[in-house]
């Protein structure tokens, strides 16, 4: 049935991992994921989770170990932010071609330099193409329920990819609030031991992570391509497993009073939930404005997406990354790529803010509604603006 | 729908970040609302640290820091000789203040502003026997904001203390005693 | 054979599920010099068939053979050679 209580959103992560019977965990801690790793290694410490929790001296090895027990058939978990993904990100890469069931949450947090352990959604920009799934959080809730649903839907046979479970670096990992947390009997029917096939044993040797020649590397990749992309129907029919059984539906793109509306607001991460407070006040005030929060980022949620926008006339897409030199805001782009061809798609305008854990209030919030509009209406020259940022920002051309 | 915003100014290992959580963990136990979180950085002792806590009957959605408080509380008055601790306080807002000076003199200073004293270190130091006032402000804020109910703040100071917890829950009841609110 | 492969037939992972599937490959041919052992002076003692890098050195009867289909020339075997009597010899073509 569960209990309502009170936790720390890294700590529900934690206890996630904990009720899953999570094999082998091997995190290196870095801010603002260190609570995760160091409430595992407590709870693998005093007997509550049986597993190997290996300490390494880089979240390139973290990774890489990984890897290795992954490889075994082990449920594994790692975590990490910021720069600990980036010193991983060669092996990230194996993960997804290899077919590893990982799971890993991402406190994310903004890329030096200069050096921050605030967040921002720079350090999971940076690993958009290699192929994992990739999903983000909002609340301590979900940070619980999405971290048991990637281990569902990772090692689904039908799956067996890595799932990136990515929540907000210090605005949503060290804030403490009430969930719903279910029993531990109810997470374990949820999940079937993991059952990975081929997977290394001396009693059946098989060879992973083979060299790959010009003759057939192509072929491989392709194969890993098209089965991430066709793993979206098992995503989300797991994420209706996950409700049948706890009764939250999740789905890859949520909407907040978006039906119908002609301005559209799209945010990812916690701060969709200050921007609901904005939705509800210019609807108060009588303005045509709804939020989506696309949740599913990899494989790119297409249809859902389409269909959550298509009828607006304005979609405002907040970023809290930029692509340096390129596109500016990483979403948007996406966005904007996806709409590209399409018939009927409203305009898009690209605002970015809320770098290395600036916040975005709620009523500069209401000035990213107005600017968009402005920028819809009107058109702009610059490929994107900005929000929140001292001195004036322009000369951004596309 | 309203949300009580409160912001407490500390420095790290006085349990500034810990009473947040505390409370945070009472009034989910108690069955409404709520949310702690520290002002995030490399943290370290003796460092000046903000806390704040959000407190409302129903879920709470905003995500930022609190900018504009409906409360503060002050852990260590000597902060206030080098911060302006009223920055965004709500005109009419509360200031709960841990000092040795009176109800009389702080009401002088801030004006704008409704006023509680109580002098938390003394407590602290006859209680738990050690400088540290987090428990006792605690108490403080319970009869002050009567925001979360004092049992399941009891609850919360047994599960954390355990074998400290008489001394701490001793605190508590002497601040609710002690606490002068203007 | 990696030729004919389309995208379908790749494993889950590319994992390759018979183990030693490299041992069609005639590392052989990478030859160019050639151990050549001395019968008369070998004793089996079997120093070269423990240092061969690629365990191209068969044990058959208590005598070490050279496996040819393997040997890359490398001339461990002829460093190792307690009787020093292997020598190599320019592969012919």
């Amino acid at each position: 049935m569960g209990k309502r209580v009170a936790l720390e959103a890294s700590i529900a992560a934690a206890e996630a991992v904990k009720m899953v019977d999570c094999d082998f965990v091997s995190a290196y801690p870095i801010t603002p994921q260190t609570h995760i790793p160091e409430m595992i290694s407590e709870m693998v410490a005093n007997g509550e989770l049986n597993a190997a929790c290996l300490t390494v001296e880089s979240e390139h090895s973290a990774m890489s170990s990984c890897l290795g027990a992954a490889a075994t058939g082990c449920r594994t978990f790692t975590a990490t932010a910021g720069q600990g993904l980036e010193l991983m990100h060669e092996a990230v890469w194996i993960a997804s071609a290899h077919r590893y069931p990982i799971v890993m949450a991402v406190c994310n947090r903004a890329m030096s330099a200069p050096l921050s352990v605030w967040g921002d959604h720079s350090d999971v920009m940076s690993v958009r193409d290699v192929g994992w799934i990739q999903i983000f959080t909002n609340n301590a809730q979900e940070v619980f329920d999405l971290t048991v649903w990637a281990f569902r839907c990772g090692e689904d046979p039908r799956v067996l990819l890595p799932v990136m479970v990515n929540l907000d670096g210090f605005t949503l990992s060290h804030v403490t609030e009430s969930l719903l947390l279910p029993d531990e009997k109810e997470v374990k029917e949820f999940l079937p031991p993991l059952q990975l096939p081929n997977a290394l044993h001396p009693d059946k040797p098989t060879t992973h992570g083979a060299f790959g020649l010009p003759n057939i590397y192509s072929e491989m990749r392709i194969a890993q391509e098209i089965h991430l992309r066709k793993s979206k129907e098992f995503i989300i029919e797991t994420l209706n497993e996950f409700g049948d059984k706890f009764g939250r539906y999740y789905k890859p793109v949520e909407t907040y009073k978006a039906e119908g509306k002609k301005t559209l607001l799209m945010t990812m991460g916690s701060f969709s939930e200050t921007a609901k407070i904005i939705i509800d006040e210019l609807e108060a005030a009588g303005e045509s404005v709804g939020l989506v929060y696309p949740r599913l980022w990899r494989p790119f949620p297409f249809e859902e997406l389409y269909a959550a926008v298509k009828d607006a006339d304005n979609l405002i897409v907040f970023d809290r990354s930029i692509s340096y030199g390129g596109q500016g805001g990483p979403l948007a782009s996406e966005v904007k790529s996806a709409l590209y061809g399409k018939e009927k798609a409203p305009k898009v305008a690209s605002i970015v803010g809320g770098l290395g854990g600036r916040d975005v209030s709620v009523e500069q919030f209401r000035q990213i509604i107005e600017k968009g509009k402005e920028i819809a209406e009107n058109g702009s020259e610059e490929l994107y603006e900005t929000v929140g940022i001292r001195g004036t920002v322009s000369g951004i051309r596309g | 729908m309203s949300v009580l915003e409160t912001r407490w100014h500390g420095r790290g290992g006085m349990g500034t970040v810990t009473s947040t959580e505390l409370l945070a963990r009472a009034a989910i136990s108690q069955g409404i609302y709520s949310q702690s979180f520290p002002s995030f950085g490399p943290e370290r002792r003796g460092a000046p640290v903000q806390a704040f806590l959000r407190i409302s009957d129903e879920p709470i959605r905003i995500r930022t820091n609190v900018y504009e408080p409906d409360m503060v509380i002050i852990v260590d008055p000597l902060l206030m000789q080098t911060q302006d601790m009223t920055v965004g306080l709500k005109p009419g807002g509360k200031i709960l203040i841990n000092t040795t000076k009176s109800l009389e003199e702080m009401k002088k200073r801030f004006d704008n502003w409704q006023v509680a004293v109580v002098n938390a270190k003394k407590i602290a130091l006859e209680t738990i026997k050690l400088p540290i006032t987090n428990t006792a402000l605690m108490g403080a804020f319970v009869k002050f904001t009567g925001a979360v109910e004092l049992s399941f703040v009891e609850e919360q100071i047994k599960e954390r203390f355990g074998s400290k917890a008489g001394g701490n829950l001793e605190a508590m009841y002497r601040a609710i005693e002690e606490v002068q609110i203007g | 054979m990696a030729k004919e492969l389309t995208w379908e037939d790749i494993s889950r992972g590319g994992i390759i599920d018979e183990p030693g599937n490299f041992k069609v490959n005639r590392t052989g041919d990478w030859r160019t010099l050639r151990p050549e052992v001395d019968r008369e002076k070998c004793n089996s003692c079997g120093l070269c068939w423990l240092h061969c890098p690629d365990g191209a050195i068969d044990v058959k009867e208590d005598k070490f053979e050279i496996n040819y289909y393997y040997c890359k020339g490398c001339g461990i075997c002829v460093k190792m050679c307690a009787k020093k009597c292997i020598t190599l010899v320019e592969e012919e073509e």
